[in-house]
């Protein structure tokens, strides 16, 4: 009984000596952030925005926990874990939008709205960005998913007229005009490339304010809109690849740099893999809003905010303040291929493209995303689904009443 | 004596205890769990994290079998899947095993490579078999398309696991997937009929040709009623495996067009992931639990059985 007691005392002592260093070194600034970029020109955007961080706080040791996968959906579920285990890391990824409002709503987030200045960001981002008032999160860049690139030297090859692609009629007469000379006149490609472009295409046919008005409910899926729009999503399906549920959205956009296809419906991370691949902004590819959106920008933003229960909030406060402002925000997007969620960036910075973009972002109407978390997630997931049927049996009629059942089961 | 048989009791009990707990909280404790959830309304992440359980009945249940656009489909490409996928490896992996145990020279060597695709991930596979059957478009075949049309044999070009025909609630794109699934676990099959057929005595096959018997004879008569109990283990094996299958689907095709190849574990892993249902896709994991017992349990019963008798 005595050897007993004198082992449990033993392990008592251990568990104390190796728990102390634990707590001391989380005072001392430990800063864990949990992302999911891991590709090419998104690791290197972060590692320039952490050495900013790490000469503005030199006794902070960031510690980047990436986690990869598609779009986040693993880093989520990781996050998720951590999360109900009370044990979540000190600031993590997440998309503006119904995505960082479960977070909110859960009770997860802590507003900041003291560490940014509200006056330079977009009301529609920190709408995104907060809820009832208060801003939760820190958008650190701006994606644009109703983006239409060309292969200019196939549009010159046809005589098609860039300018006027945004309009819908144009753009779908261009389309017939590239299939008639033997291309194939819009890459697509697997499932959520294709809810993607009906993300666009509702945004088109609802306009913006439309559009809006479907996410929140005041808007009902059996607007006249929603009819137009799935009506002209079986036209751009009908125009293309009949592979493209066996390519990735990246080998999609391979299809015009090969010169097998003219137009792709693609987020601005396009533009990073054309470039990758040799080709020059302006005189290989050009770009335009995606048809019927002139006017109209989608936002795909990815924000950090600082929860409740992390472990080093004095540090995690810190971080997302650097964020938010312009100097971080000019070193981390022109790596990453994305335009500053807020005003005052050095345009010398950016290229040809991004500038059209920024200048877009400012003088638009913003609105959020149907493919990236902008939407409440189980509602864009069986829009996912319900389109994915769609374009392989076109019933008009069948898919608007699958929508509206799919809002009504999403609680809208 | 009988104190020394009370200590190896204690030191067997003693041994396995460890596994049975572990396997009592991480399999059975975590089954209950997942019970339980599904039938909660935890189907936003804010639900789960409050935690606070509200009984809702079978209405995830219901939700999915009766008002869902995708379940019923994945029920029916599960059956078709399974149905083609243990066929194929049964037949393959007979026919192999006989062929080798024709005993001919190099025979070692085919074994081992029909045997290697096991050694392979799924997810390997997946991806390996998505560059064969990516289909290309009619201007630039890709894959096995390519080779059909350099040897100017057009007429087999197919569009694969992007088809959507389907013959009434059967998809034919999932041929494809079937193709890649038996290409990895045939060796299996084969090789326990293998060592099936090396344990049967000569003397009864012997017997059997001195009675005049034909080799085809022989087989049906002699070795396959011998095969039979390997043969019905491995399909058990193998059913439990295709009514779970996620990762050759998920790395090789997604869920498809027309969502044609989807199957229950994409759509679970989905759901509970991606749309924050849990409840939901705890649902649709208690709904392939059932499919699985419903191999497992007879089998598992006459088994038991047979030891009891020995």
């Amino acid at each position: 009984m005595k050897r007993i007691t004198t082992i449990l005392l033993c392990i008592a002592v251990g568990l104390a000596v190796l728990g102390v260093p634990a707590a001391v070194g989380a005072v001392t600034g430990k800063l864990e952030i949990v992302h999911w970029w891991t590709a090419g020109g998104e690791g290197e955007a972060l590692d320039a925005i952490a050495a900013l961080f790490e000469s503005l706080y030199p006794e902070v040791e960031l510690i980047g926990a990436s986690v990869a996968g598609g779009a986040g959906t693993v880093a989520k579920g990781v996050l998720q874990t951590r999360i109900l285990a009370g044990n979540p890391p000190d600031s993590f990824q997440v998309h503006a939008g119904m995505e960082v409002r479960g977070h909110i709503l859960a009770g997860v987030l802590e507003p900041i709205t003291d560490l940014l200045d509200p006056a330079v960001f977009p009301k529609a981002v920190l709408d995104l960005c907060g809820y009832e008032g208060e801003v939760y999160c820190v958008p650190i860049n701006v994606h644009r998913p109703n983006t239409l690139w060309v292969n200019k030297e196939i549009v010159d090859e046809l005589g098609i007229a860039i300018p006027t692609l945004s309009d819908f009629d144009v753009f779908v007469a261009a389309c017939e005009k590239a299939k008639a000379a033997g291309y194939v006149p819009l890459a697509l490609g697997e499932a959520w490339t294709v809810n993607h472009l009906f993300g666009s295409v509702l945004l088109g046919a609802l306009g913006p304010d439309g559009y809006r008005g479907l996410w929140d409910g005041s808007v009902p899926f059996t607007d006249p809109g929603v009819t137009l729009a799935l009506e002209r999503m079986k036209t751009l399906v009908g125009y293309a690849n009949v592979d493209h549920a066996a390519l990735s959205w990246d080998a999609a956009a391979q299809m015009l740099v090969d010169g097998k296809a003219v137009f792709n419906i693609m987020g601005d991370w396009a533009e990073g893999y054309f470039k990758a691949k040799g080709w020059e902004p302006g005189v290989d590819f050009v770009w335009a809003s995606a048809p019927g959106t002139r006017g109209s920008f989608i936002l795909c933003i990815d924000a950090f905010g600082v929860p409740k229960d992390a472990a080093n909030k004095e540090a995690a406060r810190a971080w997302v303040k650097t964020i938010a402002s312009i100097e971080a925000q000019d070193i981390f997007n022109p790596v990453k291929g994305s335009v500053p969620s807020r005003s005052g960036a050095d345009k010398s910075l950016y290229d040809v493209y991004l500038i059209w973009s920024m200048n877009d972002f400012a003088t638009s109407e913003l609105v959020p995303s149907l493919a990236h978390g902008g939407v409440l997630e189980a509602l864009a997931g069986d829009i996912g689904d319900i389109i994915n049927i769609f374009v392989t049996k076109p019933d008009v009629a069948g898919a608007q009443g699958s929508l509206n059942r799919a809002a009504i089961d999403a609680g809208l | 004596m009988i104190k020394e048989r009370t200590k190896e009791k204690l030191i067997s009990i003693g041994l396995v205890s460890p596994t049975v707990l572990a396997i009592g909280i991480f399999v059975y404790g975590f089954i209950g769990w997942t019970i339980k959830l599904s039938f909660s309304d935890w189907n936003t992440f804010a639900k789960l994290l409050k935690g606070k359980f509200k009984f809702v009945g079978l209405s995830n249940y219901i939700k999915l079998l009766f008002q869902d656009p995708r379940f019923p489909s994945d029920l029916w490409n599960t059956l078709f899947f399974t149905i083609l996928f243990l066929l194929g490896c049964v037949t393959l992996g007979i026919i192999l095993a006989l062929l080798l145990d024709r005993g001919l020279k190099g025979s070692i060597i085919f074994q081992n490579i029909y045997l290697f695709p096991m050694a392979v991930a799924f997810v390997v596979t997946g991806t390996a078999w998505r560059w064969i059957f990516a289909p290309g478009i009619s201007a630039y075949p890709q894959g096995i398309n390519l080779l059909f049309s350099k040897l100017g044999l057009d007429a087999l070009r197919w569009r694969w696991f992007v088809s959507i025909e389907h013959i009434g609630p059967f998809n034919l794109a999932l041929i494809p997937v079937v193709i890649a699934a038996t290409w990895q676990l045939s060796g299996y099959t084969m090789a326990m009929c293998l060592a099936g057929l090396r344990g049967i005595p000569s003397q009864l096959i012997e017997a059997a040709q001195v009675d005049g018997a034909s080799g085809w004879q022989v087989f049906w008569g002699v070795k396959f009623p011998l095969l039979r109990p390997i043969i019905l283990s491995a399909m058990i094996i193998l059913g439990h495996i295709s009514l779970k299958i996620f990762d050759l689907v998920f790395s090789m095709t997604g869920s498809g067009p027309n969502l044609a190849v989807d199957v229950p574990a994409l759509y679970m892993f989905e759901t509970t992931f991606e749309r924050l249902r849990y409840a939901r896709g705890a649902a649709i994991a208690i709904i392939m639990l059932i499919m699985v017992s419903f191999i497992i349990i007879p089998y598992l019963i006459s088994s038991m059985k047979r030891e009891a008798k020995k």
